[in-house]
């Protein structure tokens, strides 16, 4: 069974249409790119994936279940939602914590639901935390824990938003541009991250303008222009031998 | 000056009584004020449109008018309309009348700085929360709510300075507040007429009320610099 399969996805915004069709299907452990000039419709089409944004019609098909089933309860689409993580263009880390307190927060008020939270409050939490610091250490920024956001990087609040996604074990990892906003020193160190997570079989779908990186990286390319994709296969396939030439001319301004 | 040495303890008693009606009132509007602002806030945000109209509505009656005019309104309105004064008598009706136009008034204002401080925490905040599970009601109470009142402690200090001020506005009902009692003094009050200083001394009640609030104030502020 696939991790991830899209049939006829649509989205429209008021009369355009920026989702036209939509249709593929990942495993468990690839990676995914999404290619195309700005406003083609990729940050839609993840903004769609996290239930930032509710898909005209169509399905989303995570392990076998639809997760486009009408009206749901908050409870409901908040389960749905986790099948998907998502790393920011901005990072949006929220800035009155610290690294280690962003990659924990959502897993904390997550266990105050738990039944046997009370019970087990001082393990749990232990537990959450040990988590942080071990994603923390994994992004290199083990002695960068207690720093609020302001006192980091880019590229250092780039992988605390990471390990911040990491946290509640996504299905799929999204990331919209993550290096769209930094210089390109910081990019590398970002795109190095990106690359180890994809050699421990983390499920990722990202959209980027770095052509070199998806190619590396990718198990899938799949470029899309004007909702639409017009092309998807294995990075030697849709950017070394693109079929389009939509496609080929995209890819010629790198 | 022998005689104003002699004068001063009444003076001081007095100014000490109005001051403490004074006081009162800024409490009370504070405390009434900083929540009902709030609720005024979220309604006028509110996608309900007709209840977004009525709160936008209320804040630009409110707003557009003088408070010296509502307080008269709310005092002597049920009285001499419906005959029946709702307020009480004596000091301690004109104090609950003054009470809830102050609040009125005031959470219009604080309505108008909250609804900026909420609207300007960036949408990227929210969106993840929303991504990470989180509810609506953590992401206002866990990470909104924080950011949102660091960028208002500027203005609401500036609101509660005023706020101090404008107290005095009460005694056109009656009110026995300060100015009242230190202008009695002026008119003639317990064996003390034509006497000016004790206005010297009712300002520095307040210089010394709202320099205390300032310092509180920005302390506040530093406190909360500690994220950008």
């Amino acid at each position: 069974m696939s991790i991830l399969e899209l049939r006829h996805l649509r989205k429209s915004f008021g009369k355009t249409e920026v989702l036209k069709d939509i249709n593929l299907t990942m495993e468990k452990g690839q990676v995914l790119t999404l290619i195309g000039s700005s406003g083609s419709g990729k940050t839609t089409l993840l903004r769609c994936l996290n239930f930032l944004e509710t898909p005209d019609s169509g399905e989303i098909i995570v392990n076998g279940e639809n997760l486009l089933t009408g009206n749901v309860s908050e409870k409901e689409l908040r389960r749905k939602r986790l099948h998907f993580g998502l790393v920011f263009q901005s990072f949006n880390l929220f800035p009155q914590y610290t690294a280690l307190q962003n990659v924990m927060l959502a897993k904390q008020l997550m266990a105050k639901e738990q039944p046997d939270y009370a019970s087990n409050k001082k393990a749990i939490n232990e537990a959450i935390e040990y988590q942080a610091h071990e994603l923390l250490k994994k992004m290199g920024l083990a002695d960068r824990e207690n720093n609020y956001p302001h006192q980091l990087s880019g590229g250092q609040c780039q992988r605390v938003a990471i390990a911040r996604a990491l946290a509640l074990e996504p299905d799929i990892l999204c990331f919209d541009e993550p290096t769209s906003a930094l210089d390109p020193e910081l990019t590398g160190e970002v795109l190095k991250v990106i690359k180890g997570l994809a050699e421990t079989d983390t499920t990722m779908i990202i959209v980027t303008h770095e052509m070199s990186f998806a190619h590396d990286v990718s198990d899938i390319v799949v470029f899309m222009d004007n909702g639409y994709i017009v092309e998807q296969g294995t990075p030697s396939e849709v950017m070394d031998n693109p079929k389009e030439e939509r496609t080929r001319k995209f890819l010629s301004h790198y | 000056m022998a005689l104003i040495l002699e004068q001063m303890p009444i003076v001081i008693s007095s100014l000490n009584v109005g001051f403490l009606q004074t006081l009162k009132l800024f409490f009370v509007t504070l405390i009434g004020a900083a929540p009902l602002g709030l609720v005024i806030a979220f309604g006028s945000m509110s996608s309900f449109k007709p209840l977004s109209w009525l709160c936008k509505l209320i804040v630009w009656i409110i707003r557009g008018t003088p408070l010296m005019i509502q307080l008269l309104i709310i005092y002597y309105f049920p009285g001499l309309v419906f005959g029946t004064p709702v307020w009480g008598t004596g000091e301690s009706g004109r104090f609950f009348a003054a009470s809830v136009s102050f609040i009125f008034n005031y959470s219009c204002y604080f309505s108008e700085i909250y609804r900026g401080g909420i609207q300007s925490v960036p949408i990227g905040q929210e969106e993840a929360g929303l991504v990470l599970g989180m509810t609506k009601r953590q992401i206002f109470f866990k990470i909104k709510l924080l950011q949102m009142i660091k960028r208002i402690v500027p203005p609401m200090s500036n609101e509660i300075i005023t706020l101090v001020k404008d107290t005095s506005l009460a005694r056109i009902i009656a009110l026995q507040e300060i100015i009242w009692a230190g202008q009695a003094f002026m008119k003639g009050s317990q064996g003390i007429s034509g006497a000016i200083w004790p206005m010297f001394f009712t300002a520095i009640y307040y210089l010394i009320f709202s320099g205390i609030l300032t310092v509180l104030l920005s302390r506040l502020e530093s406190k909360l610099n500690y994220f950008r």
